[in-house]
């Protein structure tokens, strides 16, 4: 069998959507620790976010980090031209449809949503690169901070500026709803792509999907609306 | 259960042959036993619509005790009708009282094409068994059934998997209308059984190309398939399907 024949048929195309899902299960578990260090402000006000804007220096400083946030995009682009085809495939494998639908009667209705619940992502992901990722990485327009001597990007300030908007507060609740969602289904479902059939270990991995949607999503909306009503910083 | 009769207003598909517009006509059915099953209402109806001179509606059936598969009817937007791990020739009245109304559909994806009414062509099954759905034999005296031992856990999940009746079902609930619980169905059952052994790559990977070139679509563990299976697969072959196909695929050359 070559190559692409594997990689074009059904089961090949999931096997690549399950890879691409989980390396972005294990970017968000990096991202939401790195973030959550904004909350260090609530032990010690003076904080001010010195140590989230060192670790987010520190995300910027290395070229093994750099490399890897490479092949973050391609994996990211990877899972989103994948799962287009694949709903725009699945959807097109029947023509007339039903009068009446069988719903949730017989799956849950994120896991339907699946294409849906995504494209909210990728609109929620412009809008959030556009405020971050392109200030910090391409523009360089954030103000600069000063810790022992080391001059760095003070992106907590820039957190605080964006997050005191209400339909900025609004968008990034859609995403984080959006994301829990796609996670809740999304994490249990991966597993079983890439082969993992033992029903010990799937029904762990359900309880542990919910459980780690619902975490994920939580402390990341919590840290918009942490700033906008001033709690934080 | 107490006897009880009822009239229903039945809502149906009528479709002449795979290339004309189907559409919907409304019958009312009168006197139904609740002792009935779900087909033998359709007989009814159909012999009074052969007084009346009209056409009879198409529909398949064959064994009606479920284990042919053939009874494929989408009730009231469930496969098989409301009961759990239930065929429709299985299904009877007593699920039903005086005065509902039930809508019957075709199974209803492009690899089923209707045939007429509620009829579909589900031979893209048949092309994904010949495509590696068996095992090779040696002839000679027929083997002791006991001469391989197999482990028990083996023996029961490759028995689970056999009981698929090829009914399609699974096709008509999912949303992708994908053939997997099916295909799971049929590769674990061989998978699973040292008999299965010589052909186990080549089966998965034929198999899942000949599903792929029906226009199956594919799968999202949606779970819907296995909600309405009557024979209770379990959706768990769909990864172990998985994994057989990645095994093969990556390895062989
Ligand atoms: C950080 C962002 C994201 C993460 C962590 C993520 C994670 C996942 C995971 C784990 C799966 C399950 C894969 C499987 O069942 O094999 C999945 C499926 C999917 N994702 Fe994402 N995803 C993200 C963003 C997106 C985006 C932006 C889209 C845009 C279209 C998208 C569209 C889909 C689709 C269509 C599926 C297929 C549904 C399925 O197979 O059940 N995802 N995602
Ligand atoms: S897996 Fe179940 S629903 Fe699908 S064809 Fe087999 S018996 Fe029918
Ligand atoms: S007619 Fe054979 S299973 Fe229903």
């Amino acid at each position: 069998m070559q190559w692409s024949e594997f990689f074009t048929s059904s089961v090949g195309k999931k096997f690549v959507m399950g890879l691409t899902g989980l390396f972005l299960i294990s970017f968000l578990v990096i991202h939401v620790g790195i973030n959550a260090t904004i909350f260090a402000d609530l032990v010690d006000p003076d904080e001010n976010g010195a140590m989230f804007n060192k670790a987010a220096h520190f995300m910027g400083s290395t070229v093994l980090i750099r490399i890897l946030e490479i092949g973050l995009f391609a994996g990211i682009i990877l899972h989103i031209v994948q799962g287009y085809m694949l709903e725009a495939k699945n959807r097109s494998a029947r023509s007339v449809g039903y009068a009446v639908n069988l719903g949730n009667r017989g799956s849950k209705w994120y896991s339907r949503a699946m294409g849906l619940l995504g494209t909210i992502i990728l609109l929620f992901l412009i809008i959030h690169m556009a405020h971050f990722w392109v200030k910090a990485r391409i523009t360089h327009t954030l103000a600069p901070v000063t810790y022992n001597g080391v001059e760095m990007h003070d992106m907590f300030s820039e957190m605080k500026a964006v997050f005191s908007e209400g339909w900025v507060i609004a968008v990034y609740l859609l995403g984080c709803i959006s994301l829990g969602y796609h996670l809740a289904h999304g994490f249990q479902s991966a597993f079983r792509t890439v082969g993992v059939h033992n029903n010990k270990y799937n029904s762990l991995l359900v309880n542990l999907g919910y459980g780690f949607s619902i975490l994920v999503s939580l402390l990341f909306a919590l840290m918009p609306v942490a700033m906008y009503f001033g709690w934080v910083g | 259960m107490e006897h009880y009769t009822m009239n229903l207003t039945l809502k149906v598909w009528r479709q002449k042959n795979s290339q004309e517009k189907g559409r919907f006509e409304t019958y009312q059915v009168k006197n139904i036993s609740s002792e009935m099953s779900f087909l033998e209402m359709f007989d009814v109806l159909n012999e009074e619509l052969i007084r009346e001179g009209k056409e009879p509606i198409a529909f398949d059936h064959d064994c009606r005790e479920g284990i042919c598969g053939m009874c494929s009817m989408y009730i009231n937007g469930k496969p098989h009708g409301p009961w759990h791990a239930n065929t429709t020739c299985q299904l009877h009245m007593r699920a039903y009282k005086d005065g509902d109304t039930i809508v019957v559909e075709p199974w209803r994806a492009n690899a089923f094409p209707v045939v007429k009414d509620l009829v579909v062509d589900r031979s893209s099954f048949d092309r994904i068994i010949q495509a590696g759905g068996y095992i090779s034999v040696n002839t000679g005296n027929a083997v002791d059934a006991n001469a391989i031992p197999i482990e028990k856990d083996k023996a029961d999940n490759a028995f689970a998997a056999a009981a698929c009746i090829g009914c399609g079902a699974c096709v008509a609930a999912c949303k992708n209308s994908s053939a997997m619980l099916f295909l799971s169905a049929k590769v674990s059952h061989l998978a699973l059984l040292p008999q299965g052994g010589p052909e186990r790559k080549g089966r998965v990977l034929n198999m899942v190309a000949q599903m792929d070139r029906e226009g199956f679509g594919a799968c999202t563990n949606t779970g819907a398939c296995e909600a309405v299976c009557p024979k209770e697969i379990s959706i768990t072959n769909i990864a172990r399907l998985n994994a057989e196909y990645i095994g093969a695929g990556l390895v062989v050359e």
